[in-house]
């Protein structure tokens, strides 16, 4: 209760998550309201923004609708941001809590399991595995997933480190509850904040990196992305800068939006933590 | 004698939304030079306040409503910053009550000394240095040319303690603020560094204002002493007269919750049953630092201790950090695996069980923690709490519920606890809490680890009561981890003390406190702060301090 009060004080946080909500209710009803296909040539190319009025924001370089490409896009950029960052909380969460509450040997072998993905660059990771598995919404979100859970469970570690020589915990201990009843009960609530905090600006980074493996041509070729859309117009950048310019700020303002309610959030949670208070 | 120090009708305002509008209301007292002023009260009663507005520490959202603090016709709550920071550390400075975080870890003791002469005069880096050394050769470090080479990880908390105190006192100001600066130390390092501020203060002729919640400490130093309640100066006077005759009732509760240092007379106990808590030759090291190029240092927490508890029977654990007296406790309910030796619970072998094997016996043996604010789990209600433990062991729900509520019947909570959270809670009345969950599973034992030393004094009374009274209605056999003698000396019916890992003494209560053996139990028992003051005063003065709730 408090946490949402305290959000909703926070002014910079309200516009990320009144963007936020825009694109997501665009995501979802857009294709409905707009009735446009991404694909079809409808017009002469070129089309600069403002100056058709059917086109508000003008035709690419082969005459496709830019709008209807904005709308579409935002579908599978916010999807696959919140898929595959669930799939990388799915894995980071329950690795990160057996090796922070085991520890010994359980955590030797987690973490250098986990080190292994963190030493290999992310991105050239992510596009190796869209390139063996080829290119689709399955196989991106997929990659993304596996190239950023180990953050996850760095995180989610170092909290069960810390929590479980709480007196609570071993207060449960001496109760004689299951080691899996004090994961779940008794630590996991309580380390949740700083995960939910991590969520939202991962789902931020693995719009970037979808964007960026659509840009390099490695996106789903049956959908279109705002990746896709500025690395089709990057050979015209000179010609028609907007062609990259409006998908370019849809993924900024998108990014940044996650950023100001991912810090929002931070401050809510950990009202400790954040430096804007005294106390 | 014109005062030093001028606190005139200083009122601190909080922020809106706290639990009261004033941090300190209508305050005034005066420091005279030269003398060592206590400042006492309990947790809450803004006796920091007054010393972080003069140190100009006060956080942003605090704001001086009225009142003046007058230092050499300054007024240091409006004074700017960088006047204030001219003052602080030269004519005013302080010592905080953490050692062990007041230093900057990366520094050498030289450096963190010589940087406040650096700051504040023009000495030359000798000049420096030699005074460096003369003031750690002041406040009494063995070794003063090897110490200034050290950087605090290598001190003892009491080391560190005096490095602080060199610091404060390098320019040798006209007042020391000392805030709770022997709370973290041990009772024996605690006597020496009030032996030293004592002895410092009479040579430079410094005033000091000595802020502290122990009573003990106070009649051990205090010249006069002021008495803080929810923000008000209820009392200020003598130390003599206010601590042998209070005038007001909130000092006279305080001062009557204090646990005198004569044991109760208590008969000893035959009993006819063996021991339900048998431990033999428990022995725990740990082993820190080791690697593959040098050898771990190994403590030994636990070596070879040997101990039985009867129920009905109140046992101490005494000793200082570092003992064991934890460590033992620990292993005893076996949250620790120790690395020898047997216990027997209920004629029961019980440290050789697994962990599927202990489950029935964990009940028999419960714990209650000594931080109230860590041991119950903040995302779950008080119900939950005290329930999950019997749900765990097979209990149905609704019978663990009803229990639960009956529970806090007996440990004086209302049954509408049961739907609110922790963060609702005092720590007295969280610690009643954590009295009932361990009491859910109706267990044998209970082992008390510290039970009450994060509490205020008037409310570790009633939770002392509280367990008293448990003990004898449940026939409870209770074994009481404190490092606080006085406490001890007032509920055990027998005592354990222990140095280093072993038990160095064992016996009655009222023998151990009147004609210890070893050395180590009377050195301790001469430290503790106050031993002179209300060692004769008889059992009736203590119930009166009962009637307050925490």
């Amino acid at each position: 209760m408090n946490v949402i009060k305290s959000l909703t004080h926070n002014k910079v946080a309200m516009v990320g998550f009144a963007i936020l909500s825009m694109f997501i209710l665009i995501a979802v009803f857009g294709p409905y309201l707009y009735d446009g296909n991404p694909w079809r040539m409808v017009q002469r190319p070129f089309i600069p923004p403002f100056q058709n009025n059917q086109y508000i924001l003008g035709t690419d370089t082969l005459g496709r609708d830019v709008l209807a490409g904005l709308i579409h896009g935002a579908r599978i950029s916010l999807l696959v941001g919140l898929v595959s960052t669930a799939i990388a909380l799915l894995i980071g969460i329950p690795l990160g809590a057996y090796a922070g509450y085991y520890g010994g040997w359980v955590d030797e072998v987690l973490m250098r399991f986990t080190e292994i993905f963190q030493t290999v660059p992310s991105f050239a990771l992510a596009i190796v595995l869209v390139a063996i598995f080829e290119p689709s919404v399955y196989s991106i979100t997929g990659a993304i997933a596996i190239v950023s859970w180990p953050p996850v469970a760095r995180l989610v570690r170092g909290e069960f480190l810390s929590l479980r020589s709480q007196e609570y915990v071993l207060a449960a201990k001496l109760n004689g509850q299951t080691n899996r009843n004090i994961i779940m009960r008794e630590i996991l609530p309580n380390s949740l904040s700083p995960i939910i905090v991590l969520a939202s600006l991962m789902v931020a980074s693995a719009i970037l990196l979808e964007s960026s493996l659509s840009f390099l041509g490695l996106g789903d070729p049956e959908i279109m992305s705002w990746g896709y859309m500025i690395g089709a117009a990057k050979t015209v950048l000179r010609q028609a800068w907007w062609l990259s310019f409006i998908p370019g700020a849809a993924i900024a303002v998108t990014v940044l939006s996650l950023n100001l309610l991912g810090e929002g959030l931070n401050e809510a949670l950990n009202p400790k933590l954040s430096g804007n208070r005294e106390n | 004698m014109k005062p030093l120090l001028k606190v005139e009708k200083l009122s601190l305002r909080l922020p809106k939304g706290s639990d009261r509008e004033f941090a300190i209301r209508d305050i005034s007292y005066d420091l005279m030079p030269g003398e060592l002023l206590c400042v006492v009260g309990e947790s809450g009663s803004g006796k920091s306040m007054t010393a972080n507005a003069i140190m100009g520490l006060l956080p942003k959202v605090i704001e001086v409503d009225q009142g003046a603090v007058t230092f050499d016709s300054y007024d240091l709550t409006s004074l700017e910053e960088k006047r204030a920071r001219a003052l602080r550390g030269n004519r005013i400075s302080m010592i905080f009550q953490e050692p062990m975080t007041a230093l900057n870890p990366l520094m050498r003791v030289e450096d963190q000394i010589s940087e406040v002469f650096l700051i504040h005069t023009q000495m030359t880096s000798t000049e420096r240095h030699e005074r460096t050394l003369a003031l750690l050769e002041d406040v009494g470090l063995p070794d003063p040319q090897k110490m200034l080479r050290a950087y605090p990880h290598q001190l003892s908390g009491g080391q560190r303690q005096r490095v602080m105190i060199a610091m404060a006192l390098a320019l040798e100001p006209s007042i020391l603020i000392a805030d709770e600066p022997t709370t973290a130390l041990d009772v024996t390092t605690q006597a020496q560094i009030l032996k030293l501020i004592k002895a410092l203060q009479r040579k430079h002729n410094t005033a000091v204002m000595f802020i502290t919640h122990d009573f003990g400490v106070v009649a051990e130093i205090a010249d006069r002493v002021v008495v803080m309640e929810k923000g008000e100066l209820v009392e200020i006077g003598q130390c003599d007269e206010v601590l042998n005759h209070p005038k007001h009732p909130y000092t006279q509760k305080l001062i009557a919750a204090v646990p005198p240092l004569v044991s109760p007379h208590r008969e000893a106990k035959v009993y006819q049953e063996p021991p339900i808590l048998l431990v033999k030759d428990l022995c725990k090291t740990y082993s820190t630092g080791g690697s593959w190029f040098s050898k771990a240092r190994i403590v030994k927490a636990a070596d070879n201790v040997n101990f039985e508890l009867h129920r009905g029977e109140t046992l101490g654990l005494v000793g200082e950090s570092g003992s064991g007296k934890s460590t033992v406790s620990r292993c005893v309910v076996r949250l620790l695996e120790a690395d020898s030796g047997q216990i027997f619970l209920a004629g029961k072998e019980i440290q050789s069980l697994g962990s599927k094997a202990l489950t029935p016996f964990r009940k028999r043996i419960q714990m209650v923690f000594q931080d109230p604010y860590a041991s119950l789990n903040p995302r779950k209600t008080i119900g939950q709490i005290i329930a999950d433990g019997p749900i765990a062991q097979g209990v149905e729900p609704s019978v663990a519920y009803q229990k639960a509520a009956d529970l806090l019947d007996l440990v004086e909570l209302p049954k509408s606890a049961l739907s609110r959270y922790p963060h609702e809670f005092s720590g007295g009345q969280r610690q009643r809490v954590g009295i009932a969950r361990a009491l859910a599973h109706d267990p044998e034992v209970l082992v008390a680890d510290e039970a009450i030393s994060a509490l205020d004094v008037s409310v570790q009374a009633q939770i002392l009561e509280l367990i008293e009274n448990l003990k004898k209605r449940l026939n409870l056999a209770v074994l009481f981890v404190v490092h606080d003698l006085r406490v001890a000396a007032q509920v055990c019916d027998r005592v354990i003390v222990m140095e280093k890992g072993k038990i160095v003494e064992m016996g009655e209560t009222t023998q151990v406190f009147e004609s210890p053996n070893h050395e180590y139990t009377k050195s301790l028992i001469a430290s503790i702060p106050g031993a002179d003051w209300r060692s004769g005063v008889s059992d009736e003065n203590i119930s009166q301090g009962e009637g307050v709730r925490g």
